[in-house]
Formats: structure tokens, sequence, C-alpha cells
């Protein structure tokens, strides 16, 4: 088949545009595996010579990564899992069970999403170490419990849940909780899906508060690690590479797996405007 | 379980933690806005003292208050525009029938998203060094004499743009793409029989179509944009000659480096104003050009 010139032209562009994204992380890869100082010749190289796992040793030996990789896995889990747990449930109410104040309530959730959470960043802080929590895990975990983007999420899929399907497991007697486990989770399955990967990438690429909460060395997680190995070892470019390594490519590799749920959220959550 | 309380219940735990862990520090970071709460009140909470607008009027009276405002409308500025319009080049390119290996291309182009801001930072960091970095021996090619830039206070920003434009442009590309796809054929066929040239045919059939959408992108990418952090603390530390302080880093240093609290709400709800005004002003905007369509 002979290309036509528009379409030589617009698969041009897009193997440009690919390689504007992907270069950075192909050459933090690829520098990770050199020994200490290669990649800084000039030229910079673009292969290691002779490639090594030694940055990755002595992250693990030396600068303890493995208790931070620990941390930002632990933390991404639990947020993640007990997030859900009540979204899930607030979101369901709000779609499908009548409350007193329903209405008004949701109005005002959906206006304080214009709110930035930096504004209560401060009194946060002052929150938690009243009850003891900066520098515990559950400094990260407790106000995470909950999001309004979560519950709003959550109540724009409930709302396709047919209400006869309700009513007549009502009708056979089932107790609230027996529907919302046996019926309602499971035709919740997608969007359950979905959150989860948002809130597990979120949390795992948070940077502000942890660095905010957690100063004691051992809590830390690996962006906020990352970013103190970074300012302390300027000149070890390749260590830092495998350190970058180690901290992108869980987060990738979620997102590879799952990539259709997590693109089918952002999608939802654009409409929420 | 009552069975008419049930929403309650469902909802409840939820609520809970908005209202303590969001809704009542919202509300409380006004309040000590108006106080000097500093290292001192933070021992003993009898130091503490309300001052009323004085933490607002002293902000604006500091130099390095209106150079991080600056700083970051210079980010907002030039960084929203180009952000946008790569994703909205890269949508179209994804949606023409042209293009070959679109799901390779699309999870490709949006990998970027995906990366955690602190440890991209680090490879970018590298990548723009002045004497061996990737970006001066490209330049290089092109004749252009290398660039110191993290270190030149020219050059600082603009790293750092380039650097939040490869990260962010691919989120509003894939919603952009959704809307695109939404555009219902018909149109374009329709067009094309009046003899519209494909420039035209982006002009009055793809930009109207896509506007309510490009709207809320904006919006959304201008509120996300005025929160720069990250990127300037691992990046350049706020410098050289504190040209890349942004508002937020401001507030980071007043309050958790130098723990002048009832400042640093003070900053934080300025910050808040200021991105609520440009919400306004962009849906007013939007109301009006709407009108004219």
């Amino acid at each position: 088949m002979i290309a036509r010139p528009a379409q030589l032209v617009v698969n041009a562009l897009l193997v440009v545009m690919a390689a504007f994204a992907l270069f950075p992380l192909l050459w933090m890869l690829a520098a990770s595996f050199m020994t200490p100082g290669e990649s800084a010749a000039y030229p910079p190289p673009l292969l290691p010579g002779d490639p090594t796992l030694a940055n990755y040793r002595e992250l693990f030996a030396r600068a303890g990564i493995g208790r931070y990789l620990a941390n930002s896995v632990l933390l991404a889990v639990s947020v993640t899992v007990c997030s859900l747990v009540m979204n899930v449930m607030a979101g369901y109410a709000f779609a499908k069970l009548r409350f007193a104040g329903r209405e008004r309530l949701f109005r005002l959730m959906l206006g304080a999403l214009v709110i930035p959470g930096q504004v209560a960043l401060v009194p946060l802080f002052l929150l938690l170490k009243h009850l003891g929590l900066v520098n515990t895990y559950g400094g990260i975990v407790v106000p995470a419990l909950a999001s309004i983007f979560g519950i709003f999420l959550v109540r724009q899929y409930a709302l396709s849940i047919p209400d006869d399907l309700l009513e007549a497991a009502r009708m056979d007697g089932a107790s609230e909780w027996r529907i919302f486990g046996s019926i309602v989770v499971p035709l919740l399955r997608p969007i359950i899906v979905t959150l989860a990967v948002f809130t597990l990438l979120g949390t795992w690429n948070d940077f502000m508060w942890p660095l905010i909460v957690l100063t004691d060395r051992d809590l830390q997680t690996l962006p906020v690690a990352l970013a103190s190995l970074a300012r302390e070892h300027v000149q070890d470019n390749e260590l830092m590479m495998a350190g970058s390594v180690l901290t992108i490519a869980p987060a990738l590799i979620v997102f590879l797996v799952l990539q259709r749920h997590y693109i089918q959220g952002l999608m939802l959550g654009s409409v929420k405007g | 379980m009552k069975r008419r309380n049930a929403g309650w219940w469902f909802a409840a735990p939820a609520l809970a933690v908005i209202v303590v862990f969001f809704v009542a520090p919202v509300l409380a970071g006004f309040a000590m806005s108006l106080t000097d709460f500093d290292i001192y009140a933070l021992a003993d909470l009898s130091n503490l003292r309300v001052v009323y607008l004085r933490n607002y009027v002293e902000l604006l009276q500091r130099p390095l208050f209106w150079k991080a405002l600056a700083n970051t409308l210079y980010f907002v500025g030039v960084g929203v525009p180009l952000s946008l319009a790569l994703s909205l080049g890269a949508a179209l390119l994804l949606h023409s029938p042209l293009a070959r290996f679109q799901p390779f291309f699309r999870t490709a182009l949006f990998a970027p998203v995906v990366t955690t801001v602190v440890a991209v930072a680090v490879i970018w960091r590298y990548l723009f060094a002045t004497r061996n970095g990737f970006l001066n021996y490209a330049l290089g090619a092109f004749g252009i004499p290398p660039i110191d830039w993290l270190g030149d206070p020219h050059f600082a920003m603009p790293a750092i743009i380039v650097f939040a434009v490869w990260k962010n442009f691919g989120y509003n590309m894939i919603i952009l793409l959704a809307g695109l796809q939404n555009i219902p054929r018909d149109l374009y066929e329709s067009a094309r029989i009046d003899g519209a040239s494909a420039f035209d045919r982006f002009r009055y059939v793809t930009l109207p179509m896509l506007s309510p959408l490009l709207t809320i992108v904006a919006i959304l990418t201008v509120a996300g944009y005025f929160q720069l952090f990250a990127e300037p603390y691992v990046m350049t530390q706020g410098g050289p000659l504190q040209s890349t302080v942004s508002v937020l880093y401001f507030m980071y240093e007043e309050g958790f480096k130098w723990w002048n609290l009832g400042n640093a709400s003070a900053v934080a709800f300025l910050l808040f104003l200021l991105i609520f005004a440009v919400t306004l002003v962009q849906m007013r905007q939007a109301r009006r050009a709407g009108a004219m369509w």
C-alpha cells in the first residue's frame, strides 16, 4: 500500500509526540543500569555500555529503599481498601436510598469540589497533631478515608441500578446490608475497579501531604524519600535513576494492566463540571 | 437498623470523615488566617492573638509574595495554553482516521500522566543539565549554545513549564479524544457536501462542538496549574533568585519551614480566592462566546 502524504504527516507527528513522551522514561531505565558516572559523559550515552544492577543493590543495601517501598505499598493499599468501603456505601446511598436532606447535602458537596485541598492543609495538620496522628501511618490514611470525588463517581454509576431490583429484594425480606452486599456491590464492580485504580495511583504519587505529615525517616513514602535522596545525591545520577524506576514502575504497571478502567473513570470524572 | 434511616447509616461514615477532615479544617483555616498563629502558639495556645486582616495586609506588602504570585501567573499563563494546545493536537491526531496503531500511541502519550512528579522531576533535572544534558545536546545540533536551564533565572520557569506540559498533556488529551468521538459524523458529511475545506470543518464543526468540553478542561487545568508545588520543590528549590517560587511553595515555606501558620493560612485563602475569581471569569467568557456561535 502506498501511503498518502497526509497519512505520512499524521503518523510522523504521532511518532514525534510519542518519542517526546517516552524518551525521558526510557532514558531513566537505561541510565539506571549504567555504572556510576557513566551517564555524565558527553555526548550523553543512550544505552549502558556494561549493564549492571549495582545501583539497585546500593539503593536497597545502603539507602534503605526497601523500607520506603514497603511504606508506599502499605499506605496505598490501606487507603484504597478503606476509602473504597466508605465511598461506595455513601455513593450508593446518595443514588438509591432516600433520607432527609439528601439532595441539599449532595449539592453542597458538589459546590465544595471547587475548594482546593490546600486551604485545609494547615488546620488539618494541627488537628492530626492534636489527635497524635502526625508521624504515623494514620496521618495519611485517616483524612483520606472518604472523598467527595469518590462518592460522586460511585453515585453517578449507581443511578443506573434499577429500583425494581432493590424493591424485589426488600419484598423478599432481605436486610439493607444484605441487599448492599449481594446485589449492589456486584453491580457496581466496574466503577469500584475504576475508583480503586484512581485512589491507588493518587495515593502512590502524592507528595505534599506525606512530606508534611511523615517527617520520621522510617515512615516516609517513596516520593518523599526520593526527593530528599535527590537533594543529598545530586551527583549520583545513575543511583537516582534507579530510585525513579522503583517509584514509577509500580504505578505504570498498575496503569498498563487496568488501563481500560482508569481511562473510563477519567472520562466519567471529567463530566462533573 | 430501621429501613427509613438506612440511607443515613450508609452515608454517615463518609460524611463524618469529610466534615471532620475537610469542612472543619477549611473553616478553621479562615479563622486561623485572622490570627498570629506561629511557633509560640504551637507550643502554647495562650500566645495566640486575633489580628483580623493584618496577615493579609502584610502579605500584600511583601515583595516575595508578589514575586510568587507573578511566577505562578507566568506558569499558568504560558503553561495552560501550551498544555491545552498539545492535548488538542494529540487528540486530533489520534482521532484522525489516517492514524495507525492508535491504542499504542494513546497509551504512550498518556504514560507521563501516571508517573510520580518527584521521580520524573529527577529525570528532567538531568535532561536539563547544562554541560551534558540531552536537551542542550539536541539544541547544539542546531548550533544553539548551551543554556543553563535550571540555573538561569530567565530559563528556570520555562524549563518547569516544559516539564509540566510533558507530564500533564495526556490527561486532557484523553478527555478531548472522548469529546471528538462524540461529535456526530453526519455533521462532517454535510459540511463536506457544502464544500468546506479541512480547516473550515475544524473551525466551524469541531471547535464549536468541542467548546463546552474545552471550557471545562480549561477551567480544571487552570485550577490545577495554580497549585504548582512539587516541580519547583524538586527541580529548583524555588531558585535561582526566587524565579520559581510559586504561591503554594511560598505557603509551604511560610507554614512548615518557619511555622508562621496564620500567615500560611492567609496565603492559602488568597490562592483560593484567586482560583475562584479566574474560574468565574472563564465561565462568563465561555457563556458570552457561546452566545456568539
